[in-house]
Parts: structure tokens; C-alpha cells; sequence
């Protein structure tokens, strides 16, 4: 990867808002450029997305998450594709993992109580055949999210001027 | 009733020769202020990486709080050295050519007193660092200033440094990438500089502090040119690559007669830096590169808006390639520097540091530094903006 387009890159993922303007004013590109290369980024699928990361529990929304470990039984020639493919597919799973370790799988579920969590682990995904047993962790407090901290205090102070 | 005193007849006479630094007097200008944007700070704005500040808490944690040898931690300088033959391939021997010292500020002073007898001439090549100057002072040397040009990109060329040189020349202070213009020198012009210090005799000593934060191609070490091993008394510390200003930690590298004569006055004086700095200097060394290669990323983004910025005002901003300072003239304003900063300071509650403080060469320019978020380099431009508008009317 070229020094610019990393640049870009790390731009956008620390503020995905970050106008072609801007980008050209950190990096010395200009306007145009930077707006070929993004649409370059964007095409190739290196930028999947432009999200938002939201704290739901401060806009007032009581959101349950929870985290569902899996072991699965794989299937011939598939192998764990398939299985995450059946599980990727509800939109209550937020996010799907391959893990090393005591468990095959992990998902990211997200329900509007924990009976609706609950009841989407034990009939969709403990249900499927592959699946061999469920561990359901809610998540009680949320402290960093994708790199960002939610509830961070304000930083200290510095000298105005030194040397 | 005995006789009243008068505290100021004990002051030592050669101290009253000093003046105290400019920048001192816009820190007390500032510190009165509210609301003020600053450009002024010669530290990172980030953190020191939480690693870092984790492996000091767990030592002290674990009751790792007596003093350390006189030279530092062992582990350190042997960390220092690797890091030297790995990056620059110029070898110390942890044991004998290295000293760990509280900031470069400190190294800086006994490298001085460690080689400066009454009446030696110390070349200080300017614009430089507020301390170079009075540490000759104080070590009872007579500092003689030599003035780079905007025009050269602030690189000191063999013929100036010549033409400064004396019998009584006994060394020379540099420091690239340059504090407070951004400048860097590259390995030709550096070995140039290295011929006239063989010529002449002469003992370097080179301020490297900054020498992570290069950004096109990559940093010369002085002591790495060919025979300038032994005449470099190498300066270095943690405070900018790693955003720990205020652990305190620097080191000298230079031959193990220069380091036994620095470390007779730093065992007297300062006895060892504080093991809870080294501490954390050892994790730096050893976890610590991806770090700062992500803070000299995000330097150098800055470093194109404020750059960039400051010549769409108007005001002629060569390109640094080092340090976190951007160094405008503001010549075209006919202000002087200092009434230029100040009136910025006052009209706008932009702080920065007037060019003429890092000496003679500084004169009609402007410190402006980047080691700020982007959020307030783009307001410090535009009410800098207003500022330079409002002067033409």
C-alpha cells in the first residue's frame, strides 16, 4: 500500500465524514485526486462501508446485547462456510467470527430484551443442525466500541507554550 | 538589629548576562487568557501510549522505586544500543557509551560542562532550541551563534560553519530535524559539515531528539558518518517520539571518555534518572514503534494542513520535513515577530512563539506548532487568517 492511500485510509477510518477537501489539505493530494482514489477504495471493496458508531443506551434506547460462543459440527467439503453463511443471514446477528480455542463460533446478537435474545438463541441458532451447544453471555456495560471510547473523561491539561 | 540583606548581591555574576527565555514571557501573557488556540507548545498533544504508562504503574505496583545505577538501568542502555546498531548502524557498548539522563535537557547541559573549559568557543547553530545558548553560558564557554537561512531550508552549509570557526573552537551544537524551523539535513550535506569538524578538531554534539519524526525519506544519524563516531556526543530522549515530555527522559551515546566526564557531574548532580521513567523508556524501546510510526503518521497530515494553510494566508512557510513546527515568515506583514505573536495573541487568542527567541536567524519568522488536534490548527488559521487581514487595512 502507497503512503497516500494509507493515509486516506486511516483518515477516514478515525472520521468517515472526512470531506475530499480535508483529505487533500492532510495529504497534499489534490481535491481530484483524493476523489479517484476513494471511488478506487470504494470499488476494490477495501471501504466496505460508511457507519456511524451510535451510544443507543444515552439516546434512550434499551438495546440487549449478547455474545453466543458456538460449537458446530462441520459439513463435508463446506466446512464453516456454510454454517456462517445460515448464521450471518439474521439480521439480529451482528457479527460472525471464526475463533481458535474452546469454541468454534462467535456472534454478536442484538435484541430489544433479553427474553427476545433468549428465545432467538434457543429456537434460530441452538435449532440448526450443526450446532452442537450454545454459551449466551449478555453484555451488561459497553466501554469501548470499534476503537472508540464511549465514556471517555476529559484529558488533562497542558502547558499553553513550552519550549 | 542585625543589618537587612539584599538577596540580589548574591547572585552569581555571570548568570546576570542571561536572559530569560522569550518564550518564558509569552507563557506569562498567555497563562491570563481565556479561550486560547495554541500553536505554542513544543510537546506532543498525544498521550503517552498506554503501554507505556501501564508498565510504569505495574513497576511501581510491584515496589520498583530505588535508585538505579548512575549510568541507568542496564536493560535501557542495552536497549538504546540495539536499537542505534539496528537503525543506525553505529555501535555502543551499553556499559561504557551510554548515559541515561533526566530529559536531553540534562544531557545536554553535562555534555557542555563535560567538555567546555573557561573561554572555549561553542558554535550554536540557530535558530535553535532555547537552552544550547545559556548552557554554554553556564558552563562558562562563550556561545557563538551561527545563523542558517530560509533561503538554504535552514541547512547549515560547511562554508558558514568555517567561517565561524576560531582557535578557540571546541564544538558545535546542532540540531536535526530542527526545533523550532522543522528542518532536516540530508546525508551529503551532513557529511560535508562532518569534513570541516575533522579539519578543525572539533567535538559534535548532536540534538536528535526529533529524529523519529522525519517525514520524506529517513533520518541521518551524525555519529553514523564515517570516522564521526568518536567527535558526536549523540543526543537523545523520549519526550517527542514517544509523547512522554514529562517522564524526563534522555541519554547521551559518545566515547567512554566523554561519557566517564559527563557522569562525574550527572553522579553528583542528579545521581540517576527516575527509575519510573526508565521504566517505561524500556517498554518504549521494546513495544513501542508501532506507536509512534501511527502519531508520526498523524503528524504529518497536520504538518500539510498548517503548511499549507499558512502560505494560502500569505505567509511564506517552507516545507519542514522534521520536528512538529511549521516556521512561517511573517515578514511581509512588517510586523516584528514579537509584535506579530503578540497582536495574535491579543486580537485573536492564537498563541504561538515569536521566531526571534530561538535567536538572531529567527528574526521576522514564527513558530506555529502542529503538535495540535486538526480541530484547532484549522481555527488557529482562520482567526490567523483574520488577523493578517486585518493588518492590511
Amino acid at each position: 500500500m502507497d503512503k497516500q492511500t494509507r493515509h486516506i485510509l486511516e483518515i477516514l477510518e478515525e472520521d468517515a465524514r472526512t470531506a475530499p477537501e480535508e483529505i487533500a489539505n492532510l495529504t497534499g493530494m489534490t481535491v481530484d485526486d483524493v476523489t479517484k482514489n476513494v471511488e478506487q477504495l470504494e470499488k476494490n471493496g477495501i471501504i466496505r462501508k460508511y457507519k456511524t458508531i451510535i451510544d443507543w443506551e444515552l439516546a434512550g434506547e434499551e438495546y440487549v446485547h449478547a455474545i453466543i460462543e458456538l460449537k458446530v459440527t462441520l459439513e463435508r467439503k463446506l466446512g464453516y462456510k456454510a454454517i456462517a453463511e445460515r448464521l450471518y443471514k439474521f439480521p439480529e446477528v451482528r457479527s460472525v467470527r471464526l475463533l481458535s480455542g474452546g469454541h468454534d463460533i462467535s456472534l454478536t446478537v442484538r435484541g430489544n430484551s433479553m427474553k427476545e435474545v433468549a428465545f432467538f438463541v434457543a429456537e434460530k441458532i441452538a435449532t440448526l443442525d450443526q450446532v452442537q451447544g450454545t454459551t449466551t453471555h449478555f453484555v451488561l456495560k459497553t466501554y469501548k466500541e470499534d476503537g472508540v471510547i464511549l465514556h471517555e473523561p476529559e484529558h488533562i491539561k497542558r502547558l499553553q507554550i513550552s519550549p | 538589629m542585625r543589618e537587612r540583606c539584599d538577596p540580589s548581591a548574591f547572585v552569581a555574576e555571570h548568570l546576570k548576562t542571561v536572559p530569560p527565555s522569550g518564550i518564558r514571557r509569552f507563557f506569562d501573557l498567555v497563562s491570563e487568557m481565556d479561550d486560547v488556540i495554541s500553536l505554542g507548545v513544543g510537546e506532543p498533544d498525544f498521550i503517552t501510549p498506554w503501554h507505556i504508562r501501564e508498565a510504569c504503574i505495574h513497576s511501581i505496583e510491584h515496589g520498583v522505586t530505588a535508585y538505579t545505577s548512575n549510568y541507568g538501568l542496564l536493560e535501557l542502555r542495552e536497549e538504546i544500543s540495539k536499537l542505534y546498531s539496528q537503525k543506525y548502524r553505529v555501535d555502543y557498548n551499553p556499559e561504557s557509551e551510554s548515559l541515561v539522563t533526566t530529559g536531553v535537557s540534562e544531557a545536554l547541559d553535562i555534555a557542555i560542562r563535560a567538555i567546555v573549559n573557561p573561554g572555549d568557543e561553542v558554535i550554536v547553530v540557530q535558530p535553535s532550541y532555547v537552552s544550547y545558548v545559556p548552557s554554554v553560558i553556564f558552563a562558562g564557554g562563550v556561545p557563538v551563534p551561527v545563523s542558517t537561512k530560509m533561503s538554504n531550508n535552514f541547512k547549515i552549509t560547511s562554508e558558514e560553519l568555517e567561517d565561524a570557526i576560531t582557535d578557540k573552537t571546541k564544538a558545535v551544537i546542532i540540531n536535526y530535524p530542527n526545533n523550532p524551523t522543522g528542518a532536516v539535513m540530508d546525508k551529503d550535506s551532513l557529511e560535508s559539515i562532518a569534513d570541516v569538524i575533522v579539519e578543525h578538531d572539533l567535538m559534535m554534539i548532536s540534538d536528535e531528539v526529533y529524529d523519529c519524526l522525519t517525514y520524506n525519506g529517513t533520518h541521518t544519524c551524525f555519529a553514523s558518518l564515517e570516522g564521526m563516531r568518536d567527535r558526536t556526543i549523540l543526543l537523545n530522549g523520549f519526550s517527542k517520539s514517544h509523547a512522554m515530555t514529562g517522564f524526563r527522559m534522555g541519554y547521551a551515546l559518545a566515547a567512554p571518555e566523554i561519557i566517564d566526564s559527563m557522569m562525574l557531574i550527572h553522579q553528583y548532580s542528579m545521581l540517576c534518572a527516575p527509575i519510573t521513567a526508565q521504566i517505561g523508556a524500556i517498554e518504549a524501546l521494546k513495544n513501542g514503534e508501532g506507536e509512534v510510526q501511527k502519531m508520526v503518521r498523524e503528524y504529518d497530515r497536520r504538518r500539510h494542513l498548517i503548511v499549507g494553510g499558512l502560505n494560502k494566508l500569505g505567509l511564506e512557510c517552507f516545507e519542514p520535513k522534521g520536528a512538529f513546527y511549521a516556521f512561517p515568515s511573517i515578514s511581509s506583514t512588517g510586523l516584528t515577530s514579537g509584535d506579530f505573536a503578540e497582536g495574535l495573541l491579543n486580537e485573536q487568542k492564537v498563541a504561538t512563539v515569536p521566531g526571534d527567541v530561538f535567536g538572531e536567524a529567527g528574526v521576522g519568522f514564527l513558530r506555529c506548532s502542529y503538535a495540535a488536534s486538526r480541530e484547532d490548527i484549522h481555527t488557529a488559521l482562520d482567526r490567523m487568517d483574520e488577523f493578517v487581514d486585518g493588518l492590511k487595512v
